[in-house]
């Protein structure tokens, strides 16, 4: 069986027009003028792993298009007495869902849940893998700060190898042309990631991947996924966090943009974080409705 | 199972393709009481009880696996022997050797002797690896000569690597003083924690953490060396994958070490850039290398390097493969696809002759183990043949398959080479 209609499992596979008709369909949804695209549809936000803003986005999102929202979390839920994966999507297929939106730690956990429940998927974030919908707010965040992809350069400095974020954004920037600069030491930044995607390369230099950037993602060091592995975090700061200083190494109107959670003194100063060329609290207001737009492709109502 | 038919059996009009005995053209062969009495040119031996018309196929000392798992005792919901080994007749397999990591683990003369019992029910020859160490766990030896004395043809902890340097140094020690193989399934667990597939361009693009190729070649490059050190050792590398890895076998073989290894049907027909879709049925331990391995692994093949195909028959129930990719179980079922995807992958695509195919299936995997009487079809070896069409193009379906487990990745692939009899002892036990 392949995945439902309507299902987002990653960026990879998407093709840029769906992508531009996404972001373009996000501009007309506004949370605040709720329009009833889901009304008397039941989501059901399937989380196995703790998110605050991808869940409560998803959360507003759909209530905002007037749908009904369960949220099964793995602690306190069957999945903490060994239900498998499939067996809840079965089960939450039976209670009525017409979305699944799922989060879980294993890379292509939605692909399967997909390959076996009839019901539209959408990836919140699979372990190692994508994280489409971010990938998805944070282009609408470039668009409406550079108008265009065209000609643009973009560096993604920190933890590559455990970022979904990295991997989705690599796949869609890449998709426009977009220059992608992947900068980091070797543990986090291999050689290989340059293979995600045309257009993507790979620096141990934050002045190289600074020089002639126009948009700066940071990333956070994720210590929950190092499995084992050990980084020198005073080493990591002095070569790759982000300064007011470095910041200037970039273009003059250059934006800098994290998926949060930002951890302060580390990947980033606090002075960057809240200086004026920030737009990390603006990618989480852009969240809803990308992910408005997301739900309301997942129903077909996206027209 | 029964021991060998008390009726004669003619095999005549086939193509005897028997490489031990350095034969291959047209020969008729008569086994009686279980064991081959006379091989000649066609129409010189007269009169058996049977006759087996073999016109237009290939004939051939009966296939020997070297690496199966056939799950029993303790997973019987996966696999028994009745149903491994039926799968085992159904692709021309008339011995094989089962694989110690069951539950509990064989590392006792109880258990290895309860695996040949008749009560099994096998219908082709069964004969048990036994743990190297005592529960597998990698500590203290088990007592390789009594085991031995019981059945058992190599000792091993597959599933797992026997990691510690002294360990594997005092197996191969012991293995020396009594003539076992030691089995050594090569990876180094410290380099592949929460792993599920070959570390490359692949495994990155779907965020899966990836083995490295040196988790295999260190532990063979480990072995060879201590197996060089010790006169008369023994070392087996079960399920070999990397080029790497190969060098190190070549280098032993150089050395005039008994050092000998096993590739599996899937690392010669597949490549990590096949994985795809989180398809769990691509998910075995080692995993699928990278396209610059295979083409290792097709040299090593043709030149000698490699002494036997093995299949790694490894069924799963559907719930332990259906799920995350990173969470299902390790391993794939081979037996009935074994042939077809050698004669498809190497014969037809590659050329590597077709005697030397049937090399790596009899005379290279009994020289590997020491298996007596077995591996060629000289007077007084077992009466144990395997007849198939080497032409034959079918389409192999999962769902027909004799195993308990349809987890495999060749369900649907057009084959080349079919199985038309498989002859246990002089008894057909599959086939017509």
């Amino acid at each position: 069986m392949s995945a439902a209609r309507g299902s987002l499992l990653g960026i990879e596979h998407l093709e840029a027009a769906e992508i531009l008709k996404i972001l373009k369909f996000a501009r007309r949804m506004n949370p605040d003028k709720p329009r009833p695209l889901l009304k008397g549809k039941r989501v059901v936000l399937l989380f196995y792993e703790a998110s605050t803003r991808t869940r409560s986005s998803f959360e507003i999102a759909a209530k905002a298009l007037g749908a009904h929202t369960v949220l099964i979390q793995a602690s306190g839920s069957s999945i903490e007495k060994g239900e498998s994966l499939l067996d809840t999507g079965y089960t939450v297929r039976a209670l009525g869902a017409d979305v699944i939106v799922i989060r879980h730690p294993n890379a292509g956990a939605p692909h399967v849940m997909a390959q076996y429940v009839d019901v539209p998927v959408i990836n919140a974030g699979d372990g190692l893998h994508e994280h489409p919908s971010q990938a998805l707010l944070d282009a609408y965040t470039i668009l409406r700060n550079k108008k265009t992809f065209k000609g643009l350069q973009v560096a993604i400095i920190g933890d590559i190898f455990h970022s979904r974020v990295a991997r989705s954004a690599c796949h869609l920037l890449s998709k426009f042309g977009v220059k992608v600069i992947l900068c980091g030491p070797p543990e986090l930044v291999p050689e290989i990631a340059a293979t995600l995607a045309p257009g993507v390369r790979v620096t141990r230099h934050i002045e190289d991947a600074l020089r002639g950037t126009n948009v700066v993602m940071l990333l956070r060091v994720q210590k929950e996924r190092l499995s084992g592995m050990k980084i020198n975090l005073p080493d990591y700061i002095a070569h790759y966090q982000m300064t007011a200083a470095r910041v200037k190494a970039a273009k003059k109107d250059a934006i800098v943009m994290h998926p949060g959670p930002i951890i302060r003194g580390l990947e980033l100063t606090g002075e960057v974080a809240d200086g004026a060329q920030a737009r990390i609290l603006d990618e989480v207001r852009n969240g809803v409705p990308v992910r408005m737009a997301i739900l309301a492709r997942a129903v077909g109502r996206m027209r | 199972m029964k021991t060998g038919s008390t009726n004669s059996l003619l095999i005549k009009g086939g193509h005897l393709i028997d490489p031990a005995a350095k034969i291959d053209g047209p020969m008729d062969i008569l086994i009686e009481g279980g064991r081959v009495v006379e091989v000649a040119p066609p129409k010189k031996i007269k009169g058996a009880d049977e006759n087996f018309d073999a016109r237009g196929l290939i004939v051939a000392p009966g296939f020997i696996d070297l690496h199966v798992h056939l799950r029993e005792p303790g997973q019987s919901y996966k696999e028994t022997i009745a149903t491994g080994t039926a799968a085992a007749a159904a692709g021309g397999f008339t011995s094989v050797c089962t694989m110690p990591n069951t539950d509990p683990i064989v590392d006792s003369v109880e258990w290895v002797q309860w695996l040949r019992s008749p009560e099994r029910s096998a219908v082709v020859n069964v004969l048990p690896i036994a743990a190297a160490t005592r529960g597998s766990k990698g500590g203290n030896l088990t007592d390789f000569r009594s085991l031995q004395r019981a059945g058992a043809v190599a000792v091993t902890d597959d599933g797992k690597p026997i990691l510690e340097d002294d360990i594997m140094r005092a197996a191969l020690v012991l293995g020396a003083e009594v003539n076992f193989p030691v089995v050594q399934h090569a990876e180094d667990t410290r380099l592949t924690e929460n792993c599920s597939m070959h570390a490359g361009a692949r495994a990155f693009r779907l965020g899966l953490r990836g083995m490295p190729a040196a988790a295999e070649a260190n532990i063979v490059e480990r072995d060879v060396h201590l197996a060089m050190q010790i006169p008369n050792s023994r070392l087996h590398v079960a399920h070999i994958s990397t080029a790497d890895a190969l060098k190190e076998v070549r280098r032993g073989k150089r050395a005039k070490t008994r050092v000998t290894c096993e590739v599996t049907p899937h690392h010669f027909a597949l490549t990590d850039d096949d994985v795809r879709d989180y398809d769990s049925r691509y998910k075995m331990n080692p995993p699928l290398r990278s396209a610059s391995d295979l083409e290792a692994i097709l040299v090593a093949l043709a030149d000698g390097t490699v002494d036997a195909i093995a299949t790694d028959h490894a069924p799963h129930a559907s719930h332990e493969k259906e799920m995350e990719f990173e969470r299902a179980s390790f391993g794939i079922t081979g037996l009935e696809t074994a042939l077809g995807l050698a004669i498809a992958k190497l014969s037809k695509e590659k050329h590597i002759p077709l005697g030397r195919i049937v090399e790596l299936f009899t005379a290279g995997p009994a020289r590997c183990f020491d298996l007596r009487g077995r591996g060629s079809l000289g007077r007084g070896y077992y009466g144990d043949v395997t007849i198939f069409d080497p032409k034959k193009r079918w389409t192999f379906e999962a769902v027909k398959s004799l195993s308990k487990s349809k987890n495999t990745p060749f369900d649907g692939w057009q084959l080349t080479g079919k199985v038309v009899a498989t002859i246990v002892g002089g008894r057909v036990v599959y086939g017509h």
